[in-house]
């Protein structure tokens, strides 16, 4: 537990030593809230579907968190060029301890991130549709940074480089973005766009936060959570295979 | 005094597909011992360390640290040694004593133990005023000294130092030498290291191997090199031992780094 503990308190070191990252993956939400929230907000409320800001920021928490996760991976990246990954692997500690708390340290950074514009989107004129639904939504927030930040690892894991590191940024984690209904309601849109976006786990996250803090569902909470589920055991998986391969 | 071994190696290989980086190669290294390894680049040299240190696992052989497997007792092994990697190894964004306290704690020591062990080594290496100071802010040299003091935290009976001298200025390669001499002689630790600095290797080290093609070709005090091969400084026994080898392949427009070449050299010979 105390190297567990270690490994998590690093990385919560590192990100509050770096303004960079805080303002780097909090300045595209801003942009998002201000550009679709207040810009496109106006055809959607003319449109007969309602207020935009309150379907749309369970949208930009995902993407934050999504960011974060992925930005969290630069770090095992950083150890694994610049010599720290050694360091911690020639320890007498097993890899699946390394890997897990540092990835703890990791989804910790992304909630503290997701809470962050979630304030942030209150003074842009966002109001939780019940604020006794927050807690749960705080608990949906959690999973899925764990799986986002297990995903993260892995993905690094794999990675050489970081050009390689910024072209899976490209082909993978904005497509899950913008094709998961983080922007867009999923109904009455084009069939080859609602396939896409029913077997895109993100999806799920946005619509189970959705469904607590702005009632307003798609798939229904029981399907999201359980996707939510499967997805963070898959993740899981998917890093610890990846991080015991790491060759030195 | 019986001597007792602490490093055993006993017919290694590693292979790297179809390439033998290093082959079928054993040597002992007793307790107390200062011990070099030298070798061209490409000899096997960090293969070998890396094996020893459980970074990579032989093809064949056994490895033993102080009495443990390093691939079937991995983790007991690992706490027998402190290593000081070729590269830099610290984590620049934490403090010297975070490095140290988190290292502390990846290998068990107590969180009680953990302070004064950890005020002590950064005084021994005289960084003790820069404890709370960033790494990233720290010289070359430096960070060499946090990554030694960080090697003895936990109190390893083995300390392996893969070219530990590399990039540094002569003061603090002194400094340095000065120190593990010190914990050999006073603690009876087990000093295992590489260098191609060969005026280091027969100032400091006791025992020397020297590797060639994945394989020792001499083991042996300086002066038993020296006389086995009629020559009167490290510097020749060892040019002699290797440099034949050099000259073949800088005949061939190769730089030494080239397993593959090297040893379609030695099938050739």
């Amino acid at each position: 537990m105390d190297v567990m503990y270690i490994l998590w308190l690093r990385q919560i070191r590192r990100y509050r030593r770096s303004g960079s990252r805080v303002l780097g993956t909090l300045g595209q939400p801003i942009l998002l809230l201000l550009a679709l929230g207040y810009g496109i907000g106006a055809i959607y409320r003319r449109a007969g579907e309602g207020n935009y800001l309150q379907f749309l920021v369970p949208g930009i928490i995902t993407q934050t968190v999504l960011l974060s996760g992925i930005f969290w991976g630069i770090i095992i990246l950083q150890d694994k060029r610049f010599g720290f990954l050694s360091e911690m692997l020639v320890a007498p500690v097993s890899r699946a301890k390394i890997l897990l708390g540092s990835a703890a340290g990791g989804a910790t950074v992304s909630i503290f991130q997701g809470i962050l514009v979630f304030t942030m989107s209150l003074i842009f004129g966002f109001r939780p549709h019940s604020w006794s639904l927050v807690p749960p939504a705080f608990l949906v927030l959690v999973l899925m940074c764990l799986a986002l930040a297990c995903f993260g690892a892995g993905i690094a894991s794999m990675v050489e480089d970081f050009q390689g590191f910024q072209g899976i940024n490209n082909l993978m984690v904005t497509p899950l973005f913008f094709l998961s209904g983080a922007l867009y309601p999923l109904n009455n849109i084009p069939t080859i766009l609602k396939v896409i976006s029913t077997i895109n786990p993100v999806s799920y996250m946005v619509d189970a936060l959705r469904y607590f803090l702005s009632n307003q569902s798609h798939f229904g909470i029981t399907k999201d959570l359980i996707v939510m589920a499967i997805t963070f055991v898959v993740c899981l998986f998917f890093a610890v295979n990846r991080f015991n391969r790491i060759q030195m | 005094m019986v001597k007792s071994i602490i490093i055993g190696a006993k017919d290694v290989t590693k292979r790297f597909g179809n390439i033998v980086a290093v082959d079928n190669i054993s040597f002992e290294v007793e307790k107390g011992e200062i011990f070099a390894f030298l070798g061209p680049n490409g000899a096997g040299k960090s293969t070998t360390i890396k094996m020893l240190t459980t970074m990579l696992r032989p093809t064949g052989g056994k490895l033993t640290l102080a009495g443990h497997d390093v691939t079937k007792e991995r983790d007991s092994a690992r706490k027998a040694f402190g290593i000081v990697f070729q590269d830099p190894s610290l984590d620049e964004e934490l403090t010297a004593y975070e490095n140290m306290a988190l290292h502390a704690t990846l290998y068990g020591v107590p969180q009680e133990r953990q302070r004064p062990r950890i005020q002590e080594l950064l005084e021994l290496v005289e960084l003790w005023n820069r404890q709370a100071s960033y790494v990233k802010t720290f010289s070359g040299g430096m960070r060499r000294r946090l990554e030694i003091a960080r090697g003895l935290i936990h109190e390893p009976r083995i300390l392996f130092l893969d070219e530990p001298t590399l990039g540094l200025d002569t003061q603090t390669r002194n400094l340095m030498w000065d120190y593990v001499e010190k914990l050999s002689h006073e603690k009876g630790m087990t000093i295992f290291f590489t260098t191609h600095y060969l005026e280091e290797a027969e100032a400091v080290a006791e025992r020397i191997a020297i590797i060639d093609h994945g394989n020792i070709v001499a083991t042996g005090t300086t002066a038993q090199l020296c006389k086995q091969t009629g020559t009167k400084t490290l510097e020749e026994a060892y040019l002699k031992l290797t440099g034949e080898t050099l000259r073949d392949e800088s005949g061939e427009g190769n730089d030494g780094l080239n397993f593959k070449m090297a040893l379609r050299n030695r099938r050739l010979r």
